[in-house]
C-alpha cells in the first residue's frame, strides 16, 4: 500500500528505500480514534478502492449517508457487534518519505495492558483528547503509560476542533496542561496539534480554518520525526539467540553466534564481555545474513564470531561498553496482563531476551494508580491491567539493564510454567523518569 | 553494508531502510524459533510470501543449512509452474519437503469435493494432519497482517490448540519483541515472521535480493474466463462452465493460490519494476482483487482461522 493518487504514480525508485516508523494511538471511541485513524489511512491513499466500497456498503446498511471512517479499522465480529476495540490491532500505511507501522490500541481502563503492549514497540505515542472535554483522567492514564514505556516521542492530538468553533485558546489551554503534565513524567519530546479527524482538518491536509496554527499536520510530523536512537551513543548489546555450526566441508570450524544487536554498535576488534559468565574476548569477526562486514548496529540481525573458543550458547548477552552486573534479584515496575492475579509467592517463568529462567515473586513494593500517580503499599495481589512495582528473585543470574536506558534489555515478561500463558510485562528499574533513581549496580553509568 | 549507504530520509549514518528494519526482524523470529522448538516447519506454497520466507531463513542460519522442513499442502489444483518452481528450490538448497495432498484426502473418503469445486477450504483437514503426525510444533506461515481485517491483530507467535483452532481471546500479548511460544504437548504454534510486512514490501525485498519467481507472476497469455468479476484460469478443476467465455489475455497472477480461486488481473507487468509501478498505483487491494476466497463473507477469514486455517 502506497501514497498515490490517481493522476501521480511514484515510480519504483521513489519508493525503494526509507525509514520504518513504529507508532502507537491511545484514545477512546468517544474522542473519535477510529476516525482519525480512519481519515489517516484514507487521506493518505492507503485505503484501496475494495476496502472502500465495503466501509461504504456497510454505512449504507446501517442508515448512515456518509462512509463511516471508523469501518475501516473494525476487525472481529464480537468488535463490530459491540462497537469497540478490544485489542491492539496493527495498521500498515506508506508515503513517498516513510513506512509506518500503526498499533492502534484501545483506551478504555480496562484496556491498559493492551496500550502498554502497543506503546511497547512505539517510538512515538499520539495521545487523543476530545476538546470539549480537555485533559481528563483518561489523558493522564494514556501519558502515564506512554512516559511508563518510554514512548521517546509523544503527540498530544487535540481533536473535534470543529466543535470549539476551532477556537485557539481552547486549544493552547489544553495544550499547555497536557505538557506540563507530560513532563512531570519524565516526557520530554512533546508535540501538540489541532485537528478534527472528521473533517480532516491537520491530519493529512493543513487546516484552512486553524490560520493561527502555524505547526506540522499530524502526518508531516510522523514523516518527519527522528527514527532510531543514535547506536554510537549507546553500549553494545548483543542477546544470542542461536549457535550457528555448519560442520560442513567447506566450513568445518564455523562457530557463529546469531542475534539482534538490541543497542548500540559491534565492530570486529572489539573487546566485549559475555554474560552473566563474565568472561571477555574480542570480535574476530561480523557475517551480516552472509556477508562478512566489520561493523554492524542496533537494530541489525547479524552473525558474531569471538576470538576465543569460549562457551557460549543461546541466553547469553555479548556486550560492550559499561555491563550491567548479572543478578538474581530483580526490581521492577510490571503491568499485569492476565485475569489470573498476580501474588507474593507465585513460581513464574521469566523471559528476558533469548533467555528463560525459573523466578519467584517475593513481594509487591506498591500498586502504582495509573490515573493519580500515587502509590499504594498494601497491595495483596496485581490484577489484570494493574501496575506495580515488584521484588522477584530468579533462579539464575540475569545481565539486566535498567529498562529507562535500554528498552530490549531492561524489559521482561512472566509466563505461567504450567500453560505457557504470558502473565506479566515488566521494566527493570523505576518506573517514572522523575523519581529518584534507585541505587542499581551499573549506578556510575553515565550513558541515556 | 557500511554506516554511510543513504536508507532514503537519514537520520544520521546509522538509520535503516524499511527493508532493513523488516528483515532484521524476520531474521529475529527465525532464529528464535530455531532456538525454542523441536520440529518447526515452513509452509510453502510456492507463492510469493513463502519464497520470500524461504529466502530469509536461509539467510538467517548462513553458511549452515536452514534447521526446518518444508510442508506444502497440495490442492491437486496448482498452477504446473508453482510446482516446478516449489521441486527446483527444494534440490538446490537440500531441503526436505513434506506434501500433503487434498486428492489423497477426497480419494481415501476423508474429505468430500465440495460443489463448486473450490478446494481451498479443503486444505485445513491435510494441514493438521501432517502437524499431528509429524509433531509439527512451530508452523511458519507468510501471512501479513496488512492483507485482510481479521489478520491485523493476529499475532506473530499464534497459538493453536490440539484442534488447529485459533481462539482471539486466547492469544497472548505479544510486548517488544520478546515472543512466547511456550505451549502444551499436541498444541503447535503458528509463526509468521512477515506480520509487518506489505505487499509492497514483499515486491521491493524480491526486487532488492534478485529472487526469481515462478514466471505466473510476470505479464503472459493465458486462457482464462470471467467468473465473480475475476479472471480464472481455464482447467480440468472446474472451468470453464456453460456460458463462460474463454478468452486468451495477457494477464499476471498478484497472489498464487490454487487455479480455483485465485484470479489474474490484466496486467503487462513483465518486470519486477513494472510490478511494483503496477502495486503503487493499484486502487485494489492484494486480496480483495483476486482471492474468492476471502469474498466468502465479511468475517470469512475470521471463522476459517478458528478452524485452523491459516
Amino acid at each position: 500500500m502506497t501514497s498515490t493518487t490517481e493522476t501521480q504514480t511514484p515510480g519504483a525508485g521513489e519508493l525503494s528505500a526509507t525509514s520504518l516508523l513504529r507508532f502507537a494511538t491511545a484514545g477512546s471511541v468517544d474522542d473519535g480514534k477510529s476516525t482519525l485513524v480512519g481519515r489517516l489511512l484514507h487521506d493518505s491513499k492507503s485505503v484501496l478502492a475494495d476496502q472502500l466500497e465495503a466501509v461504504e456498503h456497510a454505512s449504507r446498511k446501517r442508515g448512515q449517508a456518509a462512509p463511516d471512517l471508523a469501518l475501516l479499522t473494525d476487525g472481529l465480529r464480537a468488535e463490530r457487534e459491540q462497537g469497540i476495540t478490544i485489542d491492539v490491532a496493527y495498521r500498515y500505511f506508506a508515503t513517498p518519505r516513510r513506512r509506518f507501522i500503526l498499533a492502534d490500541t484501545p483506551g478504555h481502563v480496562q484496556y491498559t495492558r493492551n496500550m502498554v503492549t502497543g506503546a511497547s514497540t512505539a517510538e512515538l505515542a499520539v495521545v487523543l483528547v476530545d476538546a470539549r472535554n480537555g485533559v481528563v483522567e483518561q489523558t493522564r492514564r494514556h501519558a502515564a503509560v506512554a512516559a511508563l514505556l518510554r514512548v521517546p516521542h509523544v503527540v498530544l492530538a487535540v481533536n473535534k476542533m470543529d466543535l470549539v468553533e476551532y477556537a485557539e485558546p481552547v486549544f493552547a489551554a489544553i495544550a499547555e496542561e497536557f505538557t506540563a503534565y507530560a513532563a512531570s513524567l519524565g516526557v520530554h519530546d512533546i508535540t501538540t496539534i489541532p485537528i478534527s479527524a472528521l473533517a480532516g482538518d491537520n491530519v493529512v491536509e493543513p487546516s484552512a480554518q486553524m490560520d493561527w496554527y502555524g505547526g506540522p499536520t499530524l502526518l508531516e510530523h510522523l514523516e518527519t520525526v527522528p527514527v532510531g536512537s543514535d547506536p554510537s551513543q549507546e553500549p553494545a548489546r548483543f542477546p544470542v539467540q542461536y549457535v550457528i555450526r555448519p560442520q560442513s566441508a567447506e566450513n568445518p570450524d564455523y562457530r557463529g553466534y546469531a542475534g539482534q544487536l538490541a543497542s548500540g554498535v559491534l565492530r570486529t576488534g572489539d573487546r566485549v564481555t559475555v554474560l552473566p559468565s563474565g568472561r571477555t574476548t574480542t570480535v574476530a569477526g561480523i557475517d551480516a545474513l552472509g556477508t562478512e562486514t566489520d561493523i554492524a548496529w542496533a537494530p541489525q540481525s547479524v552473525t558474531v564470531r569471538l576470538a576465543e573458543d569460549i562457551d557460549v550458547s543461546r541466553g547469553d548477552l555479548i556486550a560492550a561498553g559499561p555491563v550491567p552486573e548479572p543478578t538474581k534479584d530483580v526490581e521492577a515496575t510490571v503491568c499485569h496482563l492476565h485475569e489470573r492475579a498476580l501474588r507474593p509467592g507465585d513460581k513464574v517463568l521469566l523471559k528476558h531476551t533469548t533467555r528463560t529462567v525459573r523466578a519467584l515473586v517475593k513481594s509487591i513494593s506498591y500498586r502504582i494508580d495509573i490515573d493519580t500517580l500515587e502509590q499504594r503499599g498494601d497491595a495483596q495481589e496485581l490484577n489484570v491491567n494493574e501496575i506495580g512495582h515488584v521484588l522477584l528473585r530468579t533462579a539464575e543470574p540475569l545481565a539486566l539493564d535498567s529498562y529507562s536506558d535500554n528498552r530490549r534489555t531492561g524489559s521482561f515478561l512472566l509466563i505461567d510454567p504450567a500453560d505457557g500463558t504470558t502473565l506479566t510485562a515488566g521494566m527493570a528499574g523505576e518506573s517514572f523518569a522523575t523519581r529518584a533513581p534507585a541505587a542499581a549496580a551499573n549506578a556510575e553509568e553515565g550513558w541515556v | 553494508m557500511t554506516p554511510t549507504q543513504d536508507p532514503g530520509d537519514a537520520d544520521g549514518p546509522y538509520a535503516l531502510s524499511h527493508l532493513d528494519a523488516l528483515e532484521a526482524e524476520s531474521v529475529h523470529i527465525f532464529r528464535e524459533v530455531a532456538g525454542e522448538f523441536e520440529r518447526p516447519v515452513i509452509l510453502f506454497s510456492g507463492g510469493k510470501d513463502s519464497i520470500v520466507m524461504l529466502h530469509l531463513a536461509l539467510k538467517a542460519f548462513a553458511p549452515a543449512p536452514i534447521p526446518f522442513s518444508l510442508l506444502h499442502v497440495d490442492t491437486g489444483h496448482n498452477f504446473p509452474e508453482v510446482i516446478a518452481y516449489r521441486d527446483r528450490a527444494v534440490a538446490q538448497h537440500s531441503l526436505r519437503l513434506h506434501v500433503a495432498s487434498v486428492q489423497d484426502f477426497i480419494d481415501d473418503g476423508r474429505l468430500r469435493e465440495r460443489p463448486d469445486g473450490t478446494r481451498n477450504p479443503l486444505q485445513t483437514v491435510p494441514l493438521l494432519d501432517a502437524i499431528e503426525s509429524n509433531k509439527f510444533d512451530a508452523v511458519f506461515g507468510g501471512g501479513r497482517r496488512d492483507e485482510e481485517k481479521a489478520r491485523a491483530k493476529e499475532r506473530v507467535f499464534s497459538l493453536r490448540d490440539e484442534f488447529g483452532a485459533w481462539d482471539p481471546r486466547r492469544q497472548r500479548p505479544e510486548l517488544w519483541s520478546l515472543y512466547n511460544g511456550r505451549h502444551a504437548v499436541g498444541e503447535h504454534v503458528r509463526v509468521f515472521p512477515l506480520s509487518n510486512w506489505t505487499e509492497l514490501d514483499v515486491w521491493q525485498y524480491i526486487e532488492r535480493e534478485g529472487i526469481e519467481l515462478p514466471e505466473i507472476y510476470y505479464a503472459h497469455e493465458r486462457d482464462v474466463f470471467a467468473r465473480d468479476g475475476m479472471w480464472l484460469t481455464a482447467g480440468d478443476w472446474g472451468g470453464p462452465k456453460e456460458g463462460e467465455q474463454v478468452q486468451r489475455r495477457l494477464i499476471r497472477y498478484r497472489t498464487v493460490g490454487d487455479m480455483s480461486c485465485t484470479g489474474a488481473v490484466d496486467s503487462d507487468a513483465a518486470t519486477i519494476a513494472d510490478v511494483i509501478t503496477e502495486i503503487a498505483a493499484s486502487r485494489l487491494t492484494e486480496r480483495g482483487a483476486t482471492r474468492a476466497d476471502d469474498k466468502l463473507s465479511e468475517a470469512a477469514m475470521e471463522d476459517r482461522k478458528r478452524e485452523g486455517y491459516f
